[in-house]
């Protein structure tokens, strides 16, 4: 399964990375290589098998939905890189 | 005692050395911090040294001593993280440039959970960047070396922790295990590493890798250590969702009882082409050595081994991928200037802050759960490892724990692997099938190459059956005592 520069890009964007031309040529190659070792697994016959998504032996449980105490805003806004008040700022969405 | 006397104890020699008043919790925090001082130039373990949090948590535990009420069994002896855990007040990168400066504003669980007991925390430890790879060469900040041979990697991800333990730079450490990050940096640093049961210690406050895989464990010098430090973390916790509920056994409490009657297999499988061959006959003489002791060693069989590296190179990518998207430049971490609208922001934050491994995985994992391929590769995955998990729910009805090698190969030169990701993968083919599973698994040590390079014995059991390996591993340690031979640094 080769994957061409455009479908790097394509993947890139979804991912929001920003690569390189450099970059792009490369994974193109790398990521080529790996899917072609992964290749392996279409050979095993899995009809019939339930996926497994985790690994955790316990039923999951649900938490009791009541209100407890969670970081005060000047906590969490501690390592904001850019912050507005009590929130984080980021450049301007809707013009 | 002279600080060099000091850091040969193990740490429940130093716990027992504490108790009877005859070394103070700050003349042994100190000798570790001259460790650090004499050898880290050269080892490169550490980002960070407390040495003002150690040495103030060190003098609160000989408080504590001198008034008779010390906070646990382990109150005094120092230890040191791998900088995946969040520790309040104290830097936190994990290994990657888009962290640093981050400053957590709560403990782990783990972390409150050592300090509960009262163990110093000397710093935080080298890794993989976000726990990716197998040589802590992917740290954005530099490479460690291995202890036993300064030209090779200490393996990874929680590379910083194995040797730094292995140099008597601490006398234990934690790390944490998504495929082979803590047994496999164990195995080729000469030091025991184990990865507890999916859901035996909580993760709460450890930045996650891939979450249906990731496990916190210890990294010490004996099975005993390893074991002291598990029945500190291995504590219920509401605070992750996946943290099992039933209640943690007594892990010192049958360790010494010997393998007399117990059934040992040896996965066929998992004798690879390409597996080192000084390896292999260590790990098959550990196995003679336990046969000795009164184990009924037989040959079993994975039948879908084969598969479990592509399955993993599958899966974890892809919860890499969804894992990763908080790293986004807005809450935390680095920002990149200059950027015009929020998704430049988002793209170039990201583009400046992630290595290249990490960039590769998350590129892999998003492909694998983009539309279009999705049935064919996470689906696939998925249903590989049901046959994966099948393979050891089988094996073990007939045994009760499985010995193989931890790592195909000794410590590898640094830089032999960095250009060539699929042989960089290969180095977890032996332990990641343990983390698809589930299961407990550890490494101790069982030998060493003419060379002089240590080799692990991987011991996995039965979910939640940690004590079962720790007393296999145990069995094994008394045969060859091999944590007595200091590395050469």
């Amino acid at each position: 399964m080769a994957l061409t520069v455009e479908q790097v890009r394509h993947v890139a964007s979804l991912a929001r990375l920003r690569l390189t031309p450099e970059e792009e040529q490369r994974f193109a190659t790398q990521l080529s290589a790996i899917l072609e070792a992964m290749a392996e697994l279409q050979q095993l016959d899995t009809s019939g098998v339930e996926p497994t998504s985790h690994a955790a032996l316990e039923e999951p449980r649900l938490r009791l939905d009541e209100v407890k105490p969670s970081l005060d805003p000047e906590r969490g806004l501690a390592n904001a890189p850019a912050r507005s008040g009590t929130s984080f700022a980021v450049p301007r969405v809707i013009e | 005692m002279t600080p060099a006397e000091l850091s040969g104890l193990t740490l429940l020699e130093l716990a027992s050395h504490l108790a009877a008043k005859e070394v103070s919790s700050v003349e042994a925090t100190r000798a570790c911090l001259e460790r650090v001082a004499a050898v880290d130039a050269q080892v490169k373990a550490f980002l960070l040294v407390d040495e003002r949090g150690a040495l103030a948590a060190a003098a609160a535990s000989d408080e504590r001593r001198k008034n008779g009420a010390p906070a646990s069994a382990l109150d005094g002896v120092p230890v040191a993280l791998k900088d995946i855990f969040l520790t309040e007040g104290v830097e936190t990168t994990c290994g990657s440039k888009i962290l640093k400066g981050f400053i957590p504003p709560f403990d782990g669980t783990v972390v409150r959970l050592l300090k509960q007991a009262g163990l110093p925390i000397l710093g935080k430890l080298n890794q993989d960047e976000f726990a990716m790879g197998s040589s802590t060469e992917n740290s954005a900040f530099f490479p460690t070396r291995n202890p036993w041979d300064l030209s090779r990697t200490p393996g990874g991800s929680s590379g910083g922790s194995a040797a730094a333990v292995a140099a008597r730079e601490a006398f234990g450490a934690l790390g944490t295990d998504t495929g082979g990050s803590l047994r496999q940096p164990a195995a080729l640093t000469g030091t025991v590493g184990l990865k507890p049961t999916y859901g035996r210690v909580s993760r709460y406050g450890v930045i996650a890798f891939a979450s249906s895989l990731d496990q916190v464990g210890p990294i010490t010098r004996t099975v005993a250590d390893a074991a002291a430090l598990l029945q500190v973390i291995a504590v219920p916790d509401p605070g992750d969702a996946t943290s099992a509920r039933l209640p943690p056994d007594d892990y010192l409490a049958r360790l010494e009882g010997g393998v007399n009657g117990m059934k040992l297999g040896l996965p066929r499988e998992y004798f690879v082409p390409g597996m080192d061959p000084e390896v292999e006959a260590s790990v098959r003489a550990a196995a003679a050595e336990l046969e000795k002791a009164g184990a009924r060693i037989e040959e079993i069989s994975l039948p879908h081994t084969r598969y479990a590296l592509a399955a993993y190179y599958l899966i974890a990518p892809a919860e890499a991928s969804s894992n990763l998207a908080r790293y986004d430049g807005v809450r935390f971490g680095l920002r990149a200037q200059g950027a015009r609208g929020l998704r430049e922001l988002y793209s170039q934050t990201r583009e400046e802050g992630f290595g290249p491994e990490v960039k590769r995985r998350i590129m892999l994992g998003t492909y694998a759960l983009s539309a279009g391929y999705y049935d064919a590769y996470y689906l696939k995955a998925q249903k590989v490892r049901t046959l994966i998990r099948r393979d050891f729910t089988e094996a073990f009805q007939k045994v009760d724990a499985i010995l193989c090698a931890t790592s195909p190969t000794p410590a590898f030169p640094l830089g032999a692997k960095v250009d060539d990701p699929l042989a960089m993968y290969l180095n977890d083919v032996l332990t990641l099938p343990v983390n698809l599973a589930g299961l407990p698994g550890l490494s101790v040590p069982c030998g060493f190459t003419r060379a002089g390079l240590p080799v692990g014995l991987q011991v996995i059991g039965r979910p939640f059956d940690e004590a079962t390996i720790l007393r296999v591993a145990r069995a094994h340690e008394r045969t060859q005592e091999l944590y007595k031979r200091p590395p050469p640094v």
